[in-house]
């Protein structure tokens, strides 16, 4: 019976995304190719001094996403170091310098990785006008660079450039996240969200006791922090806490809100390619390893196997009542298929095949179906790869969406697809390697055993692929801990962005290839092929990881 | 590199103040704008969904769960309880926060054994009759909701303990039971503080 619920939820959202599909894909083509500026945009580019009419090569384009990216932190970080200055910071002190670099760092790289625990360590104009306006921001520059891509693709060659950064920007965010964003939080708020400047109440509850009610501008935040697939809670309990999921529709809208913008961008190529068969294949392959792993989750979680769900009946530690298992789990596949990492659940009470599949899910290297423009970014990088191998396999040239796939592109792949794993499995080892650190993250550890390395495993592989999401129990707020994972996520998260940008320079280049042979790029058996590729190339790295943590603790027990 | 210093720097001139831009348009503009659209049209909601006693004293929030025991930290007989929490104290909306004990942890194992057998012994049934919800911790330590089942294997003790026949109780009960959203969305629930101010209020 339960399992009927569970896919009457998917079914929901499969419907509403298929509903979206094309108008909203059609129209975040639209904003990113059409001529004419709206009469704000025109005034922010004259206050900050852009020309958006000139086009950027890959490297321009780069140039303003680093800097762009470079000031965000800058003024995040004295932001935090000096949010007992500013108004409505509840009486909180300034964040320690380790902690507002990782803070700066995880709300800039779109990670959201939480260290602290918002309602004790950050006041309302910090969040709002600090962390949201990140929310915002990071999200905008994941999907220019997705755009960038796929003008890349697009172009029929000689000098076109990539497009402008910034009024890609200013676009992604005036034309898509902000109306969508306001939308949402009237929705939440309808919901039962909070919205208000009041702090921390102090009321004599049924019993007698006194229960100090929180306040805060939350819906607001509430909204772009799943749009932008940030993650990034304005509570310490996240989308788990009453006041910002009250309820089984609110959770859905949320998970809703995750998937939007990286299940519908395959519309948006495909239309700015003229080619929506090639958004279609992109879309299959998200949506099979999204159906993979959120059946697979439910079935772990109802099973509830582990010395202490079974005890208890069930695996209820960490998940709310109002959403149940099925509730959960949707939200935790979304969470971790983008790079999400909001949680509505206590994700270290998983079960330990299920905690295996959210960490697998990540691994996956964030494409079912990814985060707001990095899914597709990511997606068509393993795409290159692919394509690659079909053509050898067929023996024909290896040519993607009228682009001839040489050696250059290849290269840039090859280095990408090793980001991730390079980035996580190196400083795992490096936490256990140096006899000091481990000493520190061994003490940082919230579990015992086999639990308590999932915890650092899963730490690292959320910051290397900017998810954010956690087994809480780590006790991450350590010098040590937040500097580290602070490189890993910019590292994460800058590393890819060249990458994809380079390759993006350099399909622009050529002019379109005419291939009387076409590669069968849209049939199920490659979209199969993409799927195997991806799950192939993502899971033998980690093995050794897995096996010391979730398998362990799944199996010997 | 011959080009002059203030040309590349450029990109982050014009990044800071566009940062600056966006922080008034987004960071300023837009929440207040909610902030308004909340007070104005869901004032309640935005608020924090505050309940209150029958003399109109403030008494939490239908969001929030609340703690129903006395002040050495036993349960109190004429209260529904509500799912152990591990915010705080218990139930304290400054640190909320779930256990983040796993699946094999001795200590959640351990916790889960005394809860059940003290549900059980104060509710007056067998241990096999207390419901999962009844004896793990919600993520937020805060969730304000119970399952019907372990509302219904409360009712005998709440009836006792204030004077109410079972079926008064059961009634009261039925009516702070909300199903699931649409008939599929999440899980049939019960919400504990409204359903306790409720008793309260029958005097």
């Amino acid at each position: 019976m339960a399992w009927v619920f569970a896919v009457t939820a998917l079914l929901l959202v499969a419907l509403v995304l298929a509903v979206l599909y094309r108008p909203l894909g059609d129209y975040m083509a639209w904003v990113f190719t059409s001529e004419r500026h709206w009469r704000i945009e025109r005034l922010c580019y004259r206050l900050a001094g852009v020309d958006p009419e000139r086009q950027q090569s890959w490297r321009t384009y780069l140039r303003s996403i680093i800097a762009f990216s470079l000031a965000g932190l800058v003024l995040l970080y004295v932001m935090l170091r000096l949010q007992h200055l500013l108004p409505y910071s509840l009486g909180l002190p300034p964040m320690s310098s380790d902690l507002a670099f990782n803070t700066a760092a995880s709300f800039v790289g779109n990670t959201n990785w939480q260290s602290y625990s918002p309602e004790q360590t950050v006041g309302y104009v910090a969040q709002m006008a600090g962390l949201a306006v990140q929310n915002f921001v990071s999200a905008a520059v994941s999907m220019a660079v997705a755009i960038a891509l796929i003008r890349g693709i697009a172009s029929r060659g000689g000098r076109s450039g990539l497009g402008n950064f910034w009024v890609d920007l200013v676009r992604a965010n005036l034309r898509i996240l902000l109306p969508i964003s306001i939308v949402a939080a009237v929705l939440l708020l309808a919901g039962g969200v909070i919205q208000n400047f009041s702090g921390f109440t102090n009321v004599e509850s049924v019993a007698g006791v006194t229960q100090a009610i929180p306040g805060g501008p939350v819906a607001s935040q509430e909204s772009i922090k799943m749009l932008g697939t940030n993650g990034g809670g304005f509570f310490n309990a996240n989308s788990a806490h009453p006041f910002e999921n009250p309820t089984p529709w609110t959770n859905m809208l949320q998970v809703l809100l995750l998937l939007l913008i990286p299940f519908t961008m395959p519309r948006t190529l495909g239309t700015m390619v003229g080619n929506q068969r090639a958004g279609y294949a992109l879309l299959a392959t998200m949506a099979v390893l999204f159906i993979l792993v959120y059946a697979s989750l439910t079935a772990f979680e109802f099973a509830g196997s582990g010395s202490a769900p079974q005890l208890a009946g069930g695996a209820m530690e960490g998940k709310e009542q109002r959403f149940g298992i099925v509730g959960s789990t949707l939200f935790a596949t979304a969470t971790t298929g983008t790079t999400g990492g909001a949680v509505n659940s206590m994700h270290g009470s998983y079960t330990a095949f299920g905690g295996l599949m959210l960490m697998f899910d990540m691994m996956l290297g964030e494409v079912a179906p990814g985060g707001a423009g990095s899914g597709v970014y990511t997606l068509l990088i393993l795409m290159v790869i692919a394509v690659f191998l079909t053509a050898l396999l067929l023996g024909r040239s290896p040519v993607y969406l009228g682009k001839r796939l040489g050696v250059r592109e290849l290269k840039i792949v090859s280095i990408a697809i090793l980001v991730m794993p390079t980035l996580a499995i190196g400083s795992i080892a490096m936490s256990f390697a140096i006899p000091s650190v481990k000493a520190e993250i061994v003490s940082s550890m919230g579990n015992d055993g086999s639990h308590g390395l999932s915890e650092v495993f899963y730490a690292f592989i959320s910051a290397a692929i900017n998810n954010g999401s956690a087994f809480a129990g780590l006790s991450a707020n350590t010098p040590l801990l937040n500097i580290m994972l602070g490189v890993v996520i910019l590292l994460g998260r800058f590393i890819p962005i060249v990458l994809v940008l380079a390759l993006a320079g350099s399909l622009s280049m050529q002019g379109k290839a005419e291939s009387t042979l076409e590669l069968p790029l849209h049939r199920p058996q490659f979209v199969g092929l993409l799927v195997g590729l991806i799950v192939f190339i993502a899971v033998p790295m980690f093995v050794p990881i897995l096996l010391v943590g979730p398998f362990a603790e799944g199996f010997i027990r | 590199m011959t080009r002059p210093i203030t040309r590349r720097l450029a990109p982050l001139w014009i990044s800071l103040r566009l940062m600056l831009i966006l922080t008034v348009l987004l960071g300023v503009a837009y929440p207040l704008l909610v902030t308004g659209i909340g007070q104005a049209v869901f004032p309640g909601q935005a608020n924090g969904s505050l309940v209150h006693t029958n003399e109109g004293r403030v008494a939490g929030s239908a969001l929030i769960g609340q703690r129903f025991d006395a002040a050495d930290g036993s349960p109190l007989t004429q209260y529904f309880q509500p799912r152990p929490s591990v915010a705080g104290d218990g139930y304290d909306p400054t640190a909320s926060a779930g256990s983040n004990l796993g699946p094999e942890s001795p200590e959640l194992f351990a916790q889960i054994r005394e809860r059940t057998a003290q549900i059980a012994a104060f509710n007056g049934v067998t241990e096999s009759e207390v419901p999962v919800d009844a004896v793990t911790a919600s993520g937020s330590g805060l969730d304000p909701h119970i399952s019907v089942e372990y509302a219904r294997i409360q009712v005998r003790r709440v009836a006792e303990a204030r004077g109410l026949s079972v079926e008064r109780v059961a009634a009261m009960l039925e009516r702070s039971t909300t199903g699931r959203d649409a008939g599929f969305l999440g899980e049939p629930r019960v919400n504990v503080v409204e359903l306790n101010l409720a008793l309260d209020g029958l005097g």
